[in-house]
């Protein structure tokens, strides 16, 4: 009991530590270059230790929980053998983790406001949630493609930096096609899609695959997952962009 | 008491939150692989403590760091504070904007450094390499990158640039490291863009796009308020693969070094033992 209670407050106290720089930049605009007092500083005490707790929990649960159960996964479908149910295990997990995404909801709201007041579409509530749902949708199924050829990459041992270079003619190519004002936004869309729980869980999976499948380095093959997660929203989004133009 | 309530409503919104990744999990595993999860308990009191510490996690940003961080990044990109006494902006010259690429960069850097997604990438990748990358420099890196992506994003925002041109030469730094850099990192240096900007860092980056894009004369909130998480999420990955390249050069420099002061050494040793034999014969 003794040990792990030890464990814990030296978890905490690395929690104290990730934390330590954003309250010193914020004390030191607070105090010595807006030069104002600090409002409610109990709130801010109680709240700051709530941060530190939950980021203790957090990475004690991810060592417990999320990587185990990415990595079993990962292994349990190397063994089945059939590639068609991990790949669309590997759809499902991009698709259905980016859709409900609080992160995304917020951004293809806003889009929409600015697509609405640019004239792009009818300033009509509806037009914009049929707008706003479209670029959730468009980005969520760019997620799960992703996830798709990332883990497709990873059975085949192909080089991901021909991938991305790849991807990145792409965007560029796309960006002097599309519409102005989709661009700021496919840009941000390949941002916000990796939640969290979905970083953890993804990135264990790539690697136990990678460990699993003889010749697969796990360092250079089971990363890269959320790379391509982060690309290929940028492209889909200007297709819809297009699309809608 | 009401923070009681309000801890349990933000562990309701996390559970549906994370709703759809378990129905996922469970359906596969219980219906396509076909195979009890090993170790149950001790996943499902992972995933237990996971929820409570994201939610926890969540309560207390919301509680301290975002009401201060948004107001903060309002207050240093107000007319005001900008040029001393005028409640319009006339005209402006990026320098007037020094505290502001400042503030950007230095929460760019100390909410990087407390990312949860982040700290996870950096355990596994330190894991998988056997230690040969150290968990905590690669954050600091990642960082860095954060806070010169967040900086630069907002001096574009402040002199008009158009984004792709920033985005594109980013891209072909990218694509040059890329042929140059170990390729052990390469893989780990393109995730690190993606898992930059969740949590702590997009709510407070995009309080500040806003408040730079509504007060500068000529910007528009809604198109030039984007794009700043654009920057974050490009830069971590130059960053990442440029230490790569920096501890690569110096463990070369000093194998080198090894090298000639065994050599010297062996040098010496060897003059000895011929003064040596000189002497004895």
């Amino acid at each position: 009991m003794n040990h792990q209670i030890y464990v814990f407050l030296k978890a905490l106290l690395g929690s104290c530590k990730d934390l330590l720089p954003i309250v010193l930049v914020i004390a030191f605009f607070q105090f010595a270059v807006l030069q104002q007092p600090m409002p409610n500083v109990g709130d801010i005490l109680v709240g700051l230790a709530l941060v530190v707790l939950g980021l203790t929990f957090f990475i004690y649960g991810l060592e417990m929980g999320l990587f185990p159960i990415g990595e079993s996964m990962a292994q349990a479908f190397a063994k089945k053998g059939s590639i068609s149910w991990l790949l669309t295990f590997a759809f499902c997990l991009g698709f259905g983790t980016t859709v409900a995404e609080p992160a995304l909801i917020a951004v293809a709201k806003e889009a929409a406001t600015v697509a609405a007041t640019g004239g792009i579409i009818a300033d009509s509530l509806e037009s914009q949630l049929s707008y706003a749902n479209g670029l959730r949708f468009t980005v969520a199924f760019a997620v799960g493609f992703a996830i798709v050829v990332g883990v497709l990459r990873i059975l085949r041992g192909w080089p991901i930096q021909y991938l991305i270079l790849g991807g990145y003619i792409v965007v560029v190519l796309m960006t002097l096609i599309a519409p102005n004002w989709i661009i700021g936004i496919a840009y941000d869309s390949g941002g916000v899609t990796t939640s969290t729980i979905t970083v953890p869980l993804v990135t264990a999976l790539g690697v136990g695959l990678a460990s699993a499948i003889k010749g697969r380095n796990p360092m250079i093959d089971g990363f890269g997952l959320i790379a391509f997660a982060s690309l290929t929203p940028m492209i889909f989004v200007m297709i819809y962009g297009m699309v809608i133009h | 008491m009401d923070l009681f309530f309000e801890f349990l409503n933000t562990l309701k919104n996390t559970i549906v939150d994370v709703l759809p990744i378990l129905s996922i999990i469970l359906g596969f595993q219980l219906l396509v692989i076909r195979k009890p999860i090993p170790h149950v308990k001790q996943v499902g009191f992972g995933f237990f403590y996971v929820l409570i510490g994201l939610a926890l996690f969540l309560l207390g940003l919301e509680k301290a760091l975002f009401p201060l961080g948004k107001m903060m990044a309002e207050q240093l990109t107000a007319p005001e504070f900008i040029q001393a006494g005028n409640q319009v902006l006339t005209s402006i010259h990026w320098t007037d904007y020094k505290w502001v690429y400042i503030f950007a960069a230095a929460i760019g850097f100390s909410t990087t450094i407390a990312e949860p997604s982040l700290i996870a990438v950096a355990i596994k990748a330190e894991e998988v390499s056997g230690g040969a990358i150290n968990a905590n420099s690669l954050r600091i890196s990642v960082a860095i990158g954060v806070a010169i992506g967040i900086a630069l994003g907002s001096y574009r925002i402040v002199v008009g640039h158009p984004i792709h041109y920033y985005i594109i030469a980013g891209y072909v730094v990218v694509v040059i490291q890329t042929f140059y850099c170990p390729k052990l990192i390469v893989p780990l240096a393109y995730d690190s863009g993606g898992v930059t900007t969740s949590t702590v860092t997009v709510p407070l980056v995009a309080a500040l796009g806003l408040g730079l894009a509504s007060t500068i004369p000529g910007r528009s909130p809604l198109i030039d308020g984007f794009g700043l998480i654009a920057f974050a999420s490009l830069f971590p990955i130059i960053a990442v693969m440029a230490y790569a390249q920096i501890t690569e050069t110096k463990a070369n420099r000093a194998e080198k070094q090894l090298e000639k002061r065994n050599r010297i050494k062996l040098d010496k040793e060897n003059t000895r033992k011929l003064n040596v034999n000189d002497e004895t014969s």
